[in-house]
């Protein structure tokens, strides 16, 4: 009686292991210095067995038997790991695919003069498709992972309220001005207004890219919130093309302390505290 | 009017804002308008998308390079969402108007912005704005 594929695979699987480490060591994309020789060896292995017993089985199409949900889980395993060290799709591609050569071309070998029969090779074709769309979706999402993970860091990193005088807060913005980094700018001004018992913040705008009526929006509330406490904002880092660009929308900040840079503001603040910063005059020694 | 380069860019969270000004200013650059008009029409896009992104959640825009003689040029863009469209839009023109919670200011400053602004929107499909700045004035 004829072997079945899976069986047959199973057979050559020292054969088939041998070629896809092959076709893996071969592609050019690899980085070597990133995976050792006997890592990929370990990986390719243990991802073979599970997949020979998936086709040894008669559904091999059934993408939740437990054969497959364990080829699945090791395949995630390589892929995420793969992304966070920052390999290309194209690497970790040629990993799946790489299988799909490798045992087509053992059972071309396998039956000689006669081809492959269509169902078997249409069997691999369709489960390591199957796997290879698995491994890109993991790809991607632990990829977008590391992305989420940096912005929330950048958001927490990028609003820091600086004290640069006794009584007086300086919070530089640099980025867009969005609802939820608003919320972060105000708790953390008003915050440290009560810790420092200040009673001028100064608002720095240069870093912000765009002023439209949102992030005016914003700033005016912030400004508002700040005077509840008790205490004078000022906005400064205002470029003159932003001016110009704030007057055509009509966005009133009449009524808000605007100045056009951080020194201005600074200057103020002084006056405002009634403080004076002086040149000293060395006295002449005789 | 002649079209030079074309680039659709799909808006569906905030962030693709950011991305989508960066874009916008390279364009801007590409053809060296001035600081000034730079920062009006990234405002003017900027409020455009915000818009796009709060009634109708996504949408896209359509990024040109428009030409009408060897010495203007400038930067055509257009955002088409398939939102609930903008019930009187005689009314959202006025300053200070608003359905929401801003300023009221987006769709009249944005048009103070920019050289040609046009708006096409039906009730319940969606709106389409173009708006045009041109290189100088």
């Amino acid at each position: 009686m004829a072997l079945s594929i899976g069986q047959l695979l199973q057979k050559k699987s020292k054969t088939v292991l041998e070629s896809w480490i092959n076709i893996q060591l071969q592609d050019d994309g690899l980085k070597e210095e990133l995976l050792s020789n006997q890592e990929i060896r370990k990986q390719s292995e243990e991802f073979l067995h599970s997949v020979i017993s998936i086709l040894k089985k008669e559904d091999s199409q059934n993408t939740e038997s437990p054969e497959f949900e364990k080829a699945a889980e090791i395949l995630t395993e390589i892929s995420t790991s793969r992304a966070m060290q920052g390999y290309t799709p194209r690497e970790t591609g040629v990993f799946v695919f790489g299988l799909k050569e490798a045992f087509l071309s053992v059972l071309e070998k396998e039956f000689k003069d006669s081809l492959v029969p269509y169902a078997d090779s249409q069997k691999i074709n369709k489960l390591i498709d199957a796997l290879a769309i698995l491994t890109f979706e993991t790809f991607i999402s632990s990829r977008e992972e590391v992305i989420l993970r940096q912005t929330s860091e950048i958001s927490e990193i990028s609003t820091p309220v600086i004290r640069v005088w006794d009584g007086i807060l300086a919070l530089p913005i640099i980025g867009t001005l969005d609802s939820a980094r608003t919320q972060v700018v105000m708790e953390n001004l008003l915050m440290k207004i009560v810790e420092t018992e200040s009673t001028i913040a100064i608002l720095d705008i240069s870093g912000v890219p765009a002023v439209d009526s949102l992030v005016a929006q914003h700033l005016i509330k912030t400004v508002s919130a700040t005077r509840l406490m008790g205490a004078e904002c000022i906005i400064s880092g205002i470029r003159p093309e932003i001016a110009q660009t704030i007057v055509h929308l009509g966005i009133d900040l009449a009524n808000i302390n605007t100045k056009a840079s951080l020194a201005h503001a600074l200057r103020s603040a002084f006056m405002m505290l009634k403080l004076e910063v002086r040149k000293t005059v060395e006295k002449p020694k005789f | 009017m002649i079209t030079l380069n074309k680039e659709t860019i799909a808006i569906k969270r905030e962030q693709d804002v950011v991305f989508f000004r960066n874009r916008v200013n390279e364009y801007a650059e590409k053809i060296k308008m001035g600081l000034v008009n730079k920062t009006k029409l990234l405002t003017a896009a900027s409020e455009l998308v915000r818009n796009m992104l709060i009634y109708a959640k996504e949408g896209k825009v359509i990024c040109e390079i428009v030409t009408i003689s060897a010495l203007q040029t400038g930067i055509r863009l257009t955002f088409i969402d398939n939102g609930p469209g903008i019930a009187d839009i005689d009314k959202a023109m006025t300053d200070g108007y608003t359905t929401g919670k801003s300023l009221g200011l987006g769709l009249p400053g944005a048009k103070r912005l920019v050289n040609i602004f046009d708006v096409k929107t039906v009730k319940g499909k969606g709106t389409t704005i173009s708006i045009t700045k041109w290189k100088n004035g």
